[in-house]
C-alpha cells in the first residue's frame, strides 16, 4: 500500500501517461483506420492497393519493430527532433489502424447488398451511399470488434513505456531503482491497466447498448 | 457485399474523374515514396558500403542465429500454449463451480494484462530467476494460452447439442465425450483462428527485445549498433532487413490460416471453419467469446 500512496504523484503522471497516449493514438487509428477502410471499397484503383499494402504490412509487423522505426529510424532520417510522445502516438495509431481498417470493412461486408443496390438505384454518388447509408448501419458491426481493438491498443502502450515514453510501464524503472518491492509495484501497475481497460469496456457496451434496435 | 456492388460502372463522366483521382493518388503515392527515399538518399542511407555489412559472413550467421531463437521461442510458446489452452478450457467448461471459477477469473486476468508487464515481471523474478527466454516462452504461454483457450470453448460450444446428447445416449462419459465427440470438431472448425493467433505470438516474440533476449529484433539493434560504417550506424538498413523478415514469417502463416480455411470449405464433413482474421486482437475483459461471434459465416 505504501508505495502507492508514497509514489501517489508519479503513479498519478504514469496513468494519465498512458491514458492520454491510448486516447490520442485511439482517435489516429480510427480516422485513419476509417480513411484505409474507404480506400480499400474504393473505385480508384492505387487508393485500393495503397489500402490493401498498409493493412498487410502493419498487420504483419511486430509493434515493437515499429517502435524501433519510430524511435531510432523517423527521428534521424525523416523528421529530426520530434517529440517522443509523438512518435509513440504514431506507432501505435499506425499499427491500430490496420487493425481498424480491416474490422470497418469487414462491417461494411456486413451490410446487405441489396441497401447499397437501391442508393445507387436512386442516384446516390459512391460517396453519398457509403456517408448515408452504408456506413451508418455497419456502425453497429463494427462497435464490438472495435472496443477489443482499442482495449489491446491499451495494452500496447506499455511497449511505449520500454522506449522511454512516460507510462504506466515506464514509472516501474524509478520506483524498482527506489527500492521497492518489484511483486507490489507490478500490482499496482496492473490495476492501472485494468481500470483503463475495463473503462473502454463499458463504455463500448453502453456505446452497444445505445447502437442496438431491434430487428 | 462486395466492392463493385457500392458503386455503378462508371459512366463517361465518372470514368474521366476517376482517372483523374487516379492519376492524383498515383502521384500522391509516388511523391510520398519518393520524399522518403530522397531523405534516405540525402542521409546517405544508400550508400553500398552500409548495405554491404549483410555480405559478411557473420553477419549472416548473426541473423540465422537470431532467426533460430526467434524460432525457438515462437515453437515452445506455440506448442506450450496450445497444451495450456486446452487444460483452461477444460477447466473453463467443467461442472464444478470452483474450478470453473478459477479458469474464468484466470482467462479474464491475463487477457487484460499487457502482455510486456506478464513478461517483464517473469524476467525481473516475480517467479524466481529465470533467463528472458523462459520469461518470453512462459509469458507467451500464459496470455496465448488464454486467447486460444476461449477460442478453443468457442469452438466447442459452436458443436452442435444433439451430438453431445447423441454421445452420452450412447453411455459415453464426460471425458469421452470432450475428447472424441467435442475437441476434434473445435479444433477442426477453429483451426484458421488457432494459426491466426499463432502469428500474435509469432509477432509478440519480438517482445523479447526489451527483456534483451537475443531475438530478431535485439539482433538487429545489435548488429546496428556494432558495425558503424565510417561512422555511420546502419540502423535503416537492418531494420529494413529484419523487417522483411518478419514480415515473410507473418505472412507465411497468415496465408496458411487462409489456405486451411479454404481446404476445409471444400470439404464434406459439414464443420465449417471459421474465417481466418477473427481473433487477431482479442483483448476484451469480460468480454466472452459468444459462439454466435465466432461462427458467423
Amino acid at each position: 500500500m505504501n508505495v502507492l500512496l508514497d509514489n501517489l504523484a508519479l503513479f498519478r503522471e504514469g496513468f494519465l501517461g498512458t491514458l492520454w497516449l491510448t486516447v490520442v493514438s485511439a482517435l489516429l487509428a480510427l480516422v485513419l483506420g476509417l480513411v484505409i477502410a474507404g480506400f480499400r471499397v474504393s473505385p480508384v484503383p492505387p487508393l485500393r492497393i495503397f489500402g490493401t499494402l498498409w493493412v498487410n504490412v502493419l498487420r504483419n509487423t511486430p509493434l515493437t519493430l515499429l517502435f524501433l522505426v519510430a524511435f531510432f529510424v523517423v527521428p534521424k532520417v525523416l523528421f529530426p527532433g520530434v517529440d517522443s510522445f509523438i512518435l509513440a502516438v504514431c506507432a501505435c495509431g499506425f499499427y491500430t489502424s490496420s487493425f481498424v481498417a480491416e474490422a470497418v470493412r469487414s462491417g461494411i461486408n456486413t451490410v446487405p447488398m441489396g441497401q447499397a443496390e437501391a442508393a445507387r438505384a436512386i442516384g446516390m454518388t459512391f460517396t453519398q451511399t457509403m456517408r448515408i447509408v452504408v456506413l451508418p448501419q455497419a456502425t453497429r458491426t463494427v462497435v464490438p470488434p472495435m472496443s477489443s481493438i482499442f482495449i489491446a491498443l491499451t495494452k500496447n502502450t506499455a511497449i511505449a513505456g520500454a522506449f522511454d515514453n512516460v507510462d504506466l510501464f515506464n514509472i516501474q524503472k524509478t520506483l524498482s531503482n527506489d527500492g521497492y518491492d518489484i511483486a507490489v509495484i507490478f500490482v499496482w501497475i496492473t490495476l492501472g491497466y485494468l481500470i483503463i481497460t475495463y473503462a473502454i469496456n463499458g463504455l463500448f457496451r453502453l456505446l452497444e447498448n445505445r447502437l442496438e434496435v431491434a430487428r | 457485399m462486395s466492392a463493385s456492388v457500392l458503386f455503378d460502372a462508371p459512366g463517361p463522366k465518372a470514368r474521366v474523374r476517376n482517372l483523374i483521382y487516379s492519376v492524383a493518388g498515383s502521384i500522391g503515392l509516388v511523391a510520398l515514396i519518393a520524399w522518403v527515399c530522397y531523405r534516405l538518399y540525402d542521409k546517405g542511407q544508400f550508400a553500398g558500403e552500409l548495405w554491404d555489412i549483410f555480405n559478411y559472413a557473420g553477419i549472416r550467421q548473426n541473423i540465422f542465429d537470431a532467426l533460430l531463437s526467434t524460432l525457438k521461442v515462437f515453437a515452445l510458446a506455440g506448442v506450450f500454449s496450445l497444451a495450456f489452452a486446452v487444460v483452461l478450457c477444460v477447466a473453463r467448461l467443467s461442472d464444478h463451480k470452483p474450478v470453473r471459477w478459477v479458469a474464468v477469473v484466470f482467462i479474464d486476468l491475463f487477457r487484460s494484462i499487457p502482455l510486456l508487464i506478464t513478461i517483464f515481471a517473469l524476467w525481473v523474478g516475480i517467479l524466481g530467476d529465470m533467463t528472458p527466454m523462459w520469461a518470453l516462452v512462459l509469458g507467451l504461454t500464459i496470455y496465448n494460452g488464454c486467447v486460444q483457450a476461449e477460442v478453443l470453448r468457442a469452438g466447442v460450444n459452436a458443436v452442435p447439442k444433439g451430438q453431445v446428447e447423441a454421445a452420452y445416449a450412447l453411455g459415453l462419459r464426460k471425458t469421452q465425450v470432450t475428447a472424441s465427440v467435442l475437441f476434434p470438431q473445435a479444433v477442426r472448425s477453429m483451426l484458421p483462428s488457432i494459426i491466426s493467433q499463432l502469428v500474435v505470438t509469432l509477432k509478440d516474440t519480438s517482445l523479447g527485445y526489451i527483456i534483451l533476449y537475443p531475438e530478431l529484433l535485439y539482433s538487429a539493434r545489435l548488429i546496428a549498433n556494432n558495425t558503424p560504417v565510417g561512422g555511420v550506424y546502419p540502423t535503416v538498413q537492418t531494420v529494413i532487413v529484419f523487417g522483411a523478415i518478419y514480415i515473410g514469417l507473418c505472412l507465411v502463416l497468415a496465408w496458411l490460416a487462409k489456405f486451411v480455411e479454404q481446404r476445409g470449405r471444400r470439404s464434406k464433413a459439414g464443420i465449417v471453419p471459421t474465417a481466418a482474421e477473427q481473433p487477431e486482437e482479442v483483448a476484451a475483459p469480460g468480454d466472452v467469446a459468444k459462439p454466435s461471434d465466432v461462427s458467423k459465416d
